[in-house]
């Protein structure tokens, strides 16, 4: 039981990563543009955010830090960094309305670059270690809730344990769902993406709703970087934990239907396969197939949703086409 | 004269790259009156109405309305305008339900469902409509989804309607209803507009009809003053006979015998049950039904697209040869050289690559027969142009994406180049299908030629009336079966229509 309750709260820190990079493709998707540069974006966000929070300690000393500000710094700078890498990807593919997917490769080889580079600059620079202090790093797995409450048996850990970063994803998710559902602003930005040339004869701004929800939703996605960096890294730069992660966020946005409340436990889900190898070992099988088993979920749930037919579960219609009003 | 004169358009220029799609045209709109923009395919028709609704911009020229000086730069200044246009291919969300999709855009409307649909019902009552705000747009049929269109326009405000090609999908009894709507919005003192090719639509419901030929405004006449001859002669620009030839081939023979030819789709949907019919050298054979009967079936199981669960299709060569088609692939069938042709339906899914030029999709055919590595350019150009000046292909040049090119000069362009290959068998699908008149007689007389030239054409069409004229045996398939073959030459509409909705009980002459 206790295992079990451990792999739960293990998935949930790990998910936690990927409900940011799914939450921010989400929002993107919907509004047309089909980002592949997630990876790139996420790498930005856990580079620039450590970055952030690390320049903020050494400006001001480590007993002088204080671990509510560190954490806002890191949020801000991983999110300039996403909005500013999707800006180019929007500046590319909407005003100049190049092909999204090769677009979108780009810029995670761009952004991977970016970020490692980044990353690898600090750890030079600093003589081959960059981490946060102690007191930093406990502030970035704070947990919220008060100790009454984490030790209620089973459900204390399950619900009370995480860090601020999960239930801010969780509150996200919710909005974004009320966004898309409730408002007039949502209900614009999904008819941009699921006809643009509709949205258009309505006589929504179509550039202005694809460069928001591009520009906001590659920012939260990088956030998920630097949740990475700054909790299951333990604040300390690492340029390969990142890897992969994003394209699980690409993935996690099609097993979710584009749905932001489905991202709140297939993210979780997708948590407990990746981090399955380290907690539940069974001698004779690979880490390897563990690993692969979110992508082999995707595959499946693809297939099954194709299958059905269903008109509300598809991505959005114009997913990956560029819109020009005067095109024939 | 007219203080009810709405827009005025003055000498509009559209130049699309090299294409002038406008030239300097005049126009003007009035209210309480229905004007019909008549027009063959490509002459820009859609394209000027389209600088109305705010999609594109004039080159040169411009627009007054109540004659002043405006600019529309976008849809939402063309509202402002009360200028609304019910595009050809509809402008809706299908996730949406209707209200979401009818309030779409409007900033200053709460979206609250209570009192858009009280908006909707005032609008709905006014022209007997009937629409559930709350349906989604995909549940809805085609007629359902231009009555949303039409009421979203009407909810804007609009008092100048523009409908473009409205009534191409709906069925007669729908287009009836749509004149009844249309009739009473001129009543209430609304300006419309609709854009059409269909010359008894034109003569049916308009005040005033305007011609536009090649981009070009051509002249404006009264419908009372005009006939349909007129008409037709200003669209097209020279006289054209609106008679089909059907001269008879001397000598019909057997070319094409198809036996209990049975098909069941992947669901296990039976689609063909046991057709069997002979198509003759020399001669047009129509098949008629309603829409997917199993024509689509039948073609492709012909040209080995389809498969097929039992029955034979077997090739009879001039000497008596006979070669059995079936459970062969499209390119076996061609290396056995039965020379058979095959005109889709979907001219830019399965018969043409829409981004390439005339040359590569003529190359499409003869890409083998180039040596070596390497392609063979020159004679399928040589062809491109050949098929370009014979059959009139409007477009810059033979690099030109077909895609591009409008639906009649797209199926010249396919027609033209299965023609080339000298089919001894030619079917095709739908083959004038949105296109107008002279493109569609232009088809015609291709397939007459075909015909007379001992080649079995096979038609399979929607007009009733054409096929009467063009074809020599009319098929005709309810449901997967054969419920009769008649001679068009003395058959009625009636009876064509009568077995299209059950198989007649003349199974037995149906071998002849």
């Amino acid at each position: 039981m206790s295992s079990l309750i451990a792999l739960l709260v293990a998935s949930v820190t790990f998910g936690t990563v990927l409900m940011y990079g799914t939450l921010g493709e989400i929002l993107t998707e919907k509004s047309g543009n089909l980002n592949l540069g997630v990876e790139g974006i996420m790498y930005m966000g856990g580079a620039f955010g450590l970055a952030g929070a690390f320049t903020y300690e050494k400006a001001v000393g480590v007993a002088a830090s204080n671990g509510f500000v560190a954490i806002v710094i890191a949020v801000v700078t991983a999110f300039a960094a996403g909005a500013i890498a999707s800006l180019i990807y929007g500046f590319i593919t909407i005003t100049l309305r190049a092909n999204q997917n090769v677009t979108g490769l780009a810029l995670t080889i761009f952004g991977t670059g970016v970020g490692q580079f980044t990353g690898e600059f600090m750890r030079v620079r600093e003589g081959g270690y960059v981490a946060l202090s102690n007191h930093l790093k406990g502030a970035f797995t704070f947990q919220i809730f008060p100790s009454f409450l984490r030790d209620i048996p089973v459900i204390g850990r399950i619900l009370f344990s995480h860090n601020a970063f999960f239930y801010i994803a969780i509150a996200l998710a919710v909005a974004m769902h009320f966004f898309f559902q409730k408002t007039k602003t949502g209900m614009y930005l999904r008819s941009v993406g699921e006809s643009p040339s509709t949205a258009d004869a309505a006589g929504i701004n179509i550039t202005k709703y694809k460069y928001l929800a591009t520009i906001i939703g590659g920012g939260i996605s990088a956030i998920g970087g630097m949740v990475y960096i700054t909790t299951t890294a333990g604040c300390v730069w690492n340029h390969e934990g990142l890897s992969g992660v994003g394209w699980l966020a690409v993935a996690l946005v099609i097993f979710c239907m584009w749905r932001p409340l489905n991202a709140i436990w297939g993210s979780i889900l997708f948590g407990a396969l990746m981090i399955m190898y380290l907690r539940v070992r069974v001698a004779f099988i690979p880490t390897e197939i563990y690993k692969i088993l979110p992508y082999i979920v995707t595959v499946v749930v693809l297939v099954f949703s194709s299958m059905r037919n269903n008109k509300e579960k598809q991505p959005p219609a114009s997913l990956g086409v560029n819109y020009f009003r005067e095109e024939r | 004269m007219q203080n009810n004169c709405a827009i005025q358009m003055c000498s509009i220029t559209k130049r699309f790259g090299q294409v002038v799609a406008n030239d300097g045209i005049n126009l003007e709109i009035r209210r309480g009156e229905i004007l019909s923009l008549l027009g063959e395919n490509g002459s820009g028709k859609t394209t000027l109405m389209n600088m109305l609704a705010g999609i594109y911009q004039p080159d040169e020229g411009e627009i007054l309305a109540d004659g002043k000086p405006i600019a529309i730069r976008s849809p939402k200044d063309a509202y402002s305008y009360g200028i609304g246009m019910i595009h050809q291919h509809y402008k809706l969300v299908d996730v949406f339900t209707a209200a979401q999709n009818i309030v779409l855009g409007l900033n200053d409307e709460k979206l609250d469902l209570k009192t858009i649909n009280s908006k909707v019902k005032r609008i709905c009552d006014r022209y007997s409509f009937a629409i559930a705000p709350e349906r989604k747009i995909y549940d809805m049929s085609v007629s359902q989804k231009q009555t949303v269109e039409i009421v979203k326009v009407l909810y804007r405000g609009a008092d100048i309607l523009i409908l473009d090609e409205p009534t191409a999908v709906l069925t007669p009894q729908e287009t009836e209803k749509l004149f009844v709507v249309l009739r009473a919005m001129k009543e209430d003192g609304k300006a419309v507009v609709i854009i059409t090719h269909k010359l008894n639509e034109v003569m049916e419901l308009s005040d005033e009809v305007a011609v536009l030929r090649k981009g070009k405004y051509i002249g404006r006449v009264r419908t009372s003053e005009t006939n349909p001859q007129q008409l037709t002669d200003m669209m097209v620009g020279h006289s054209v006979v609106l008679n089909i030839d059907r001269p008879e081939y001397s000598d019909p023979f057997p070319r094409l015998t198809v036996e209990d030819l049975t098909c069941v789709d992947h669901e296990g949907v039976t689609k063909l049950d046991h057709v069997s019919f002979t198509a003759m050298g020399g001669e047009i054979l129509g098949v008629a039904g309603i829409a997917g009967s199993g024509q689509k079936e039948l073609l492709e199981s012909i040209t080995g697209l389809y498969p097929v669960k039992e029955g034979s299709v077997r090739f009879f060569e001039e000497n008596g040869c006979e070669t059995e088609l079936i459970g062969k692939t499209p390119m076996q069938i061609r290396r056995t050289g039965v020379g058979m042709a095959f005109v889709p339906e979907d001219r830019l899914g399965m018969g043409l690559v829409g981004s390439m030029g005339m040359t590569g999709n003529m190359m499409l055919r003869s890409w083998r027969s180039g040596k070596g590595l390497f392609l063979n350019k020159k004679s399928p150009e040589h062809l491109a142009k050949k098929v370009w000046n014979d059959l009139e292909v409007v477009t810059p040049s033979t690099s030109f994406p077909v895609r591009r090119m409008s639906g009649g000069n797209v199926q010249k362009v396919l027609v033209g180049r299965e023609i080339a290959s000298r089919p001894r068998i030619l079917m095709t699908a739908y083959p004038v299908r949105g296109l107008d008149i002279n493109t569609s007689y232009t088809i015609y007389n291709l397939l007459t030629e075909q015909k007379m030239g001992g080649v079995a054409v096979v038609f399979v069409g929607e007009d009733l009336d054409v096929m009467l004229e063009l074809c020599d045996r009319i098929l005709v398939l309810c449901g997967g079966k054969v419920s009769g073959i008649v001679d068009a030459r003395n058959a009625t509409k009636e009876q064509i229509g009568l077995m299209m909705t059950s198989v007649g009980q003349r199974r037995a002459s149906d071998d002849e």
